[in-house]
């Protein structure tokens, strides 16, 4: 894995970063509204961090935009009109009963990359997440920090234009999660639109360009990390950068 | 000494009596073969259950579910019905033959494999399915990777079933009829040498048929652990 210094972000990712769209997206449940209607549109740089206290709807809001669910109302629209390339990694990663690079090879399997380039690209995958030497130990076995990065190294291997990450690092040792920041960053880099929930503040100010954050089902306010953390709008944000206990 | 079931066991086994291999051959055979045929059939419809959601899948469930307590002899009466000269598919000629006991076994079979692999495919469906659903996956593209990530409890069900299939008597009786050289299994014999009066003989096939049955548990079991060592 590169290093890289994590408090620095990259001016700038390649313009082709997808744009994602909420327009007036709804969720409810059996009996309450999970989602109240929202839009925001994610076209800046990014990595978009999407915050609030737990029940706020954020993993809810990353299932909409992934397509994991249906929105009641409203409609995802990508900016290229059709559906981009997308992973999501998620807080307990899935692993099937096989090896770790037969995961990956599975993941390349069903999205049809040729029979023949699989295996190389995904070893390629494995080296680059640090995994090259437990490619063919079960991945059911490997710890809670090498099953988040095989999770990122089969995310990686499909290229995806967008990364959709729900709290992959509230399970892990500050060691596994270094490993897992600097990979965020990496797929950054290559101009992959980041969109990932945390409830660690820290954390998010390490890596979050732009802040979308959610209370009680509703999205609050979406600004540059830098006003929210300095100046954010909502009284909500304001107790929630402050440290309050907030619903 | 001669009347002990033990020793006459035990002398079956060691003098390999060419009847008795060939007695032992065929129920082999036609319980393997039928146990194939329902986990070829089995196995997919299982997952196919558990996959879609479609009207009437819970009844679908409760017979699958129910019919694996179907008495042998019902399903050896079924067969013997549809496969007699006067039935739909006499013209075939499969009564008393061993195709026929292999069709009555598969229908004692097939209820097991499809109702237990049904449950366990649904359980690691759902441990995958947001992970199949993010990576594109259609339900018909679901279907192999789950029997594949399935594999130890499948063959642990296909033992089942094999138990199942090699132990009955009803509907082999029925549709072989116990023809000697031809349809003669163990548990048919069985009950002819305890007709007969031949209690050691029987007692003798007993265990052989019972030594049988232990092997294939003891496979069960082996693969059972071996699979939780090396899968996590």
């Amino acid at each position: 894995m590169t290093s890289l210094n994590t408090n620095m972000l990259p001016l700038s990712a390649p313009s082709n970063t997808p744009t994602l769209n909420f327009e007036e997206v709804a969720f409810c449940g059996q009996e309450r509204t999970l989602l109240a209607p929202s839009s925001f549109t994610l076209a800046s740089v990014g990595p978009t961090l999407v915050m609030g206290p737990n029940g706020a709807g954020k993993s809810l809001l990353l299932r909409l935009a992934h397509g994991l669910l249906t929105p009641s109302r409203g409609r995802v629209i990508w900016s290229d009109g059709e559906r981009p390339r997308q992973a999501m990694v998620f807080q307990q990663p899935v692993m099937l009963r096989r090896s770790a690079v037969a995961n990956v090879i599975h993941a390349l399997a069903v999205n049809k990359v040729p029979h023949r380039s699989r295996s190389r690209r995904a070893l390629d995958a494995l080296e680059r997440f640090g995994l090259a030497t437990c490619a063919h130990t079960p991945a059911r076995l490997l710890s809670g920090g090498q099953q988040q990065r095989l999770a990122l190294a089969r995310a990686w291997a499909l290229s995806p234009r967008v990364l959709f990450l729900d709290e992959p690092t509230s399970a892990l040792d500050p060691a596994a999660i270094k490993a897992v920041e600097a990979a965020v960053q990496e797929f950054h880099c290559q101009g992959t639109r980041i969109v990932m929930t945390t409830h660690d503040i820290h954390q998010a100010r390490r890596l979050a360009g732009d802040v979308l954050f959610l209370s009680g089902g509703h999205v609050r306010e979406h600004t540059p990390a830098d006003t929210f953390f300095d100046h954010p709008a909502s009284r909500e944000a304001q107790a929630f950068i402050a440290g309050e206990l907030i619903e | 000494m001669e009347n002990n079931a033990f020793y006459v066991a035990i002398s079956l086994l060691l003098d390999v009596d060419a009847a008795l291999f060939s007695i032992v051959a065929l129920s082999m055979q036609v319980s393997l073969l039928a146990v194939l045929v329902a986990a070829l059939l089995g196995f997919p419809l299982g997952a196919a259950v558990a996959l879609w959601r479609f009207p009437g899948r819970g009844g679908v469930i409760v017979t699958l579910n129910a019919l694996m307590g179907l008495p042998p002899v019902v399903a050896g009466l079924t067969v013997y019905l549809l496969l007699s000269r006067a039935g739909p598919l006499g013209e075939l000629g499969l009564l008393f033959t061993p195709g026929a006991m292999v069709i009555a076994q598969v229908i004692l079979v097939l209820p097991i494999l499809a109702a237990l692999s049904r449950q366990k495919v649904e359980e690691l469906l759902g441990e995958y399915q947001e992970q199949f659903i993010s990576l594109g996956m259609s339900r018909a593209r679901m279907m192999p990777t789950l029997l594949w990530d399935a594999r130890f409890a499948l063959l642990t069900i296909l033992l089942a079933g094999f138990g199942r299939a090699s132990a009955e008597v009803g509907a082999v009786m029925m549709v072989g009829g116990n023809i000697e050289g031809v349809t003669r299994v163990m548990t048919t014999s069985i009950v002819l040498e305890t007709g007969k009066g031949n209690l050691p003989l029987a007692l003798g096939l007993g265990i052989v048929l019972l030594a049988l049955v232990m092997l294939v548990n003891a496979g069960a079991y082996l693969v059972g652990e071996l699979a939780r060592r090396r899968t996590g």
